[in-house]
């Protein structure tokens, strides 16, 4: 069940949104064939017989594609069917050569599943109908009057995942995108590349009166290629679908096409003469059985996911709520974090770091979150630790953790090399401090008089001073302590 | 040396002892196609490369080297397999220009065995039809005599193994096409059980079905092709992993003790013609004779058997005829300009150009019974009675060994004689249906001769994978058959 807390509404109606999300599978060959499924081949060089259709060629079941399903479907919280079966879905296109997909219809390898999220700080369910496992088409290119078709990509694994429409808000469907994202690429089988096409979502909206129990009218909205399209997207279509209605106009069924140049959607085609795909089931796949020790075997494979890691932050390192969703987001971060809090005993500290100086400069390294535990990383969590436990040993101050930081980019000693070969240790020596203070205490007489008199604000003045004096490296803890006793006397 | 009656064995012992090259029998049987074909039109496509395979034979040999269990074998192969850089016509406009650019999986363990392909044979359009008269390249023709049809879909294969202008053919069998063929021409054809040989390359009719065998001369020569053609393929999801035998060293031709039943639907059945059931009971007595207990079994689905099989193999073709639509496959219409032309009408003008009469009947039926809304009740049904069938098949077989049957109710028609009738063209498949519909091996064997000296097989069903047993009871009738030494009048 839906366990929105909040109602959302427009103008007295109400979305109800349905997301079906494609899921590349990221396995090494295709579907049915053993042709590669690499991003970045020349045109039509990922084919065979059985990718291109040919007449003769038979589909066979990549195992490896069956393990991968079986996984992203546990991690979605599905059941997996003992039996499932491969059906052809009939309709013709020039970028399908048989004149079929082969699809699962009503025997899917995972159903009944359940996803769980944040929404402006309100958790929100969405059940998840179905996954289901289908090869991809071909690729039209389309040049004056002629059409090119490349069929690298015909073939492709691709595993369905389909939500209830139980969704209300663009947020609430962007969240989902990015949680089904986040699922699948925890557990390893997609890279989830928006722009590449790995991840496709498509969304199905409609609205309603607010109280009418009957669904409206739906549209599917394709060609969202970020998240914030998503939403962006859906918050358009919502607003076009209450204008038409309120003026009278008919919704149709239809798939619209969303352009963010112009951040709106566009008809392809309407649904009205709905398509009778003649599913049956393909009599050149035997069905697919699964044997519970395989899906106890994918399962020890499942990694701890984003939404219970989140929750063990939250409980186990006293990390806010939205830092640990941020964390959770990737598995390479989650992992990161974890090293750098657990090698620094300090998991808030950790946490900050990260979210706020590290990732920064990092992306601006143009590297990507697959990276963050290899050696292409310069601050690697073990040199990020270190900084964090010469801040809490009391080595260098907080403000001078953030000079060494810079360094580390660049630089490729260690910090506490760094710091000795910089200069940078904090002074902690009392003696010499106080020596320091009564220094400046004594060239300064009006503004001890200031604030002795109450205006105890000037403080900051003498610290200033007290830093400048030392180049930064005074511990301000114990200049602290000195300075209110001695101005104070 | 009798090259013209070789067995499989006697060609093979003769190129081992030097008495004969590969390459000379090859040119005997390519002077043999060029002669007779014309009066049978049996090949679509006479292959330039026979004698070039044949003499790499020759050098293996001559070198020593061991060679393949049908080496130098001259084959023709139905134009429905995919053989390398060789034409693949289906028998169709619409595949008229397509060479594929690989072997169907029986082809290719036809050449590892150093058999020669001499060229591809005719057969009704996709498969579809019983005379071979849906030939988009014209009718084949019946040597015993050419006013009657060969039979089909494989009719060029039983054609050109009859008139022996090749040693061996392959057909393939979806609802009885080898079989019929096989009985109308006089010649052994078998269906092996489904899953027995990889469908890979075949061009795809009722995926369910389809099965390819061996449509040769005698019992022996089925045997060893079977060996050769058998087996699970990697390219082939449904392809079975039962090991193969040695099918040809292990014929047993004794049938003492054994059960041979006749199935009671189709023995009673009057649509059986009066020469059909004189062979058909003397091959039951001979069977006695031979020591075999007849028994009675009953397989009351099989009365349902021709509407499942057009419902079930109509609605896969459907799907499977889809391809050829003139994207990538398929004869494409000589548009003028495609500007202005929508996809459904590019598909339309390709798609009424290309597929024959009878084609597109099987694609509108199976398009039909695939619809929503009739699914349920053609498609779905059919599937459900087809299980029943299977499983009444399974408790039969628990009676016999082997089920003897005509394979046809009448001996081979005349060219013409049927085409406007296809219901009555359709019933010629009622005894050999539900051997597919069930995947059981199932097997022709000339046995008798008409009054108009037009052959005439007997049908024998054994269970799944009992291929042997099939070959066995066969081996022991092939004794006595009244064809065995009779000669088609184009030979």
């Amino acid at each position: 069940m839906s366990t929105n807390t909040e109602n959302i509404f427009y103008r007295g109606y109400e979305a109800v949104i349905g997301i079906e999300v494609h899921v590349q599978l990221k396995t090494q060959s295709k579907i049915f064939s053993a042709d590669s499924t690499t991003f970045d081949a020349g045109d039509n060089e990922n084919t065979s017989p059985v990718s291109v259709g040919m007449p003769g060629a038979l589909p066979v079941i990549n195992k490896a594609v069956i393990n991968y399903a079986i996984k992203a479907g546990l991690a979605l919280g599905c059941k997996i069917r003992e039996k499932s079966v491969f059906s052809r879905k009939n309709y013709f296109y020039p970028d399908l050569p048989k004149g079929y997909q082969i699809s699962q219809y009503d025997e899917p390898i995972c159903e009944h599943g359940e996803v769980e999220f944040d929404v402006n700080g309100k958790t929100k369910k969405v059940r998840i109908t179905r996954a289901h496992l289908e090869e991809d088409a071909g690729k039209s290119n389309h040049l004056g009057q002629y059409t090119l078709i490349n069929y690298n990509r015909s073939g492709v694994p691709l595993l369905e995942v389909v939500s209830e429409p139980e969704m209300h808000s663009p947020q609430e469907a962007a969240e989902y995108c990015r949680t089904i994202r986040s699922i699948v690429r925890y557990v390893n089988v997609c890279d989830g590349n928006l722009e590449e096409g790995s991840l496709r979502c498509d969304c199905n909206v409609s609205v309603r009166k607010i109280g009418e129990k009957k669904l409206g009218t739906k549209v599917e909205l394709k060609n969202i290629n970020s998240f914030r399209f998503v939403e962006k997207a859906i918050e358009f279509e919502i607003q076009r679908q209450i204008d038409a209605i309120d003026n009278n106009e008919k919704i149709i069924q239809e798939t619209r096409l969303y352009d963010s140049d112009k951040n709106r959607t566009v008809s392809m085609r309407t649904k009205e003469n709905a398509q009778d795909y003649r599913y049956f089931p393909d009599p050149d796949i035997l069905p697919i059985i699964i044997e519970s020790s395989l899906i106890q075997k994918m399962k020890s494979e499942i990694p701890e996911l984003p939404l219970a890691r989140a929750k063990k932050y939250i409980e186990a390192y006293a990390i806010s709520k939205d830092e640990a969703r941020q964390l959770t987001e990737d598995l390479e971060l989650a992992s990161f974090f974890e090293k750098v809090g657990k090698l620094s005993s300090d998991y808030k500290a950790a946490a900050s770091w990260i979210l706020v100086e590290f990732l920064k400069d990092y992306f601006e390294k143009s590297l990507t979150l697959n990276d963050l535990n290899s050696l292409k990383n310069p601050v690697s969590a073990e040199r990020l630790a270190e900084l964090i436990s010469l801040i809490n040993k009391g080595t260098i101050s907080g403000k001078i953790a953030k000079k060494v930081f810079k360094d580390m980019w660049t630089n490729a000693k260690s910090p506490t090399e760094i710091v000795s070969s910089q200069g940078l240790v904090q002074v902690s020596d009392v003696g010499e401090i106080e020596k320091i203070i009564s220094q400046i205490i004594a060239t300064n007489p009006s503004q001890v008089a200031e604030y002795k008199s109450g205006k105890t604000k000037v403080i900051a003045f003498f610290i200033g001073a007290i830093m400048k004096e030392t180049k930064g490296k005074a511990n301000p803890n114990i200049v602290n302590e000195i300075l209110t006793r001695k101005l104070s006397e | 040396m009798d090259i013209l009656n070789f067995s499989f064995t006697e060609a093979q012992a003769a190129l081992k002892n030097k008495k004969i090259s590969a390459k000379e029998m090859v040119q005997f049987y390519l002077n043999r196609i060029e002669k007779i074909n014309p009066q049978l039109n049996a090949f679509l496509h006479i292959d330039q490369s026979a004698l070039k395979q044949a003499e790499a034979v020759d050098q293996k040999i001559a070198r020593g080297e061991n060679v393949g269990l049908l080496a130098g074998i001259p084959f023709g192969i139905k134009d429905l397999l995919c053989v390398k850089n060789m034409p693949t016509t289906a028998a169709s406009k619409m595949l008229k220009n397509f060479v594929p650019p690989y072997d169907a999986t029986v082809v290719k363990k036809l050449k590892m065995a150093d058999v020669i392909i001499m060229g591809k044979l005719n057969l009704d359009e996709f498969a579809m039809g019983s005379s071979n008269e849906n030939s988009h390249f014209g009718s084949c023709k019946n040597p015993w005599n050419t006013d009657y049809v060969p039979g089909g879909s494989s009719g060029g294969s039983a054609a050109a193994q009859a008139a022996r202008l090749v040693m061996g053919t392959i057909g393939t069998d979806t609802g009885g096409s080898i079989r019929q063929p096989s009985s109308f021409c006089g010649v052994v054809g078998i269906k092996p059980t489904y899953g027995r040989v990889s469908r890979y390359g075949i061009v795809a009719f009722a995926s369910s079905l389809d099965q390819a065998g061996p449509m040769v001369s005698s019992v022996k020569d089925a045997a060893l092709t079977l060996e050769v053609i058998c087996g699970q393929d990697a390219n082939d999801g449904t392809s079975s992993n039962k090991p193969v035998e040695d099918f040809s060293q292990k014929i047993n031709t004794s049938v003492k003790g054994l059960k041979i039943a006749v199935m009671k639907e189709f023995h009673n059945s009057d649509l059986i013609d009066s020469d059909i059931r004189k062979t058909y009971e003397s091959a039951i007595d001979s069977l006695k004779k031979l020591g075999a207990e007849i028994v009675e079994v009953s397989v009351p689905m099989t009365k349902y058997a021709v509407s499942m099989y057009y419902l079930i193999s109509a609605s896969e073709a459907s799907s499977n005829l889809a391809r050829y639509d003139g994207v990538k496959y398929g004869h494409r219409s000589d548009f003028k300009d495609l500007s202005s032309l929508s996809l459904d009408e590019f598909y339309s003008a390709n798609r009424s150009e290309g597929f024959g009469k009878e084609v597109k009947r099987r694609i509108i039926l199976g398009t039909f019974c695939l619809s929503s809304g009739y699914f349920d009740a053609y498609y779905k049904k059919a599937s459900q009675v087809r299980r029943l069938l299977k499983n009444q098949f399974d408790d039969a077989f628990k009676k016999c060994d082997v089920i003897l049957s005509p394979v046809t109710t009448t001996p081979a028609f005349k060219i013409g004689s049927r085409v406007y009738d296809p219901l009555r063209m359709y019933l010629n498949d009622v005894f050999t249906t539900s051997t597919n519909l069930a995947g059981l091996p199932g097997m022709s064997l000339p046995y008798g001769l008409s009054k108009d000296r037009l052959p005439i097989g007997v049908q024998l069903t054994a269970h799944h994978f009992q291929e042997q047993k099939l070959l066995n009871v066969a081996a022991a009738l092939e004794e006595t058959s009244l064809v065995k030494n009779e000669k088609p009048h184009v030979y």
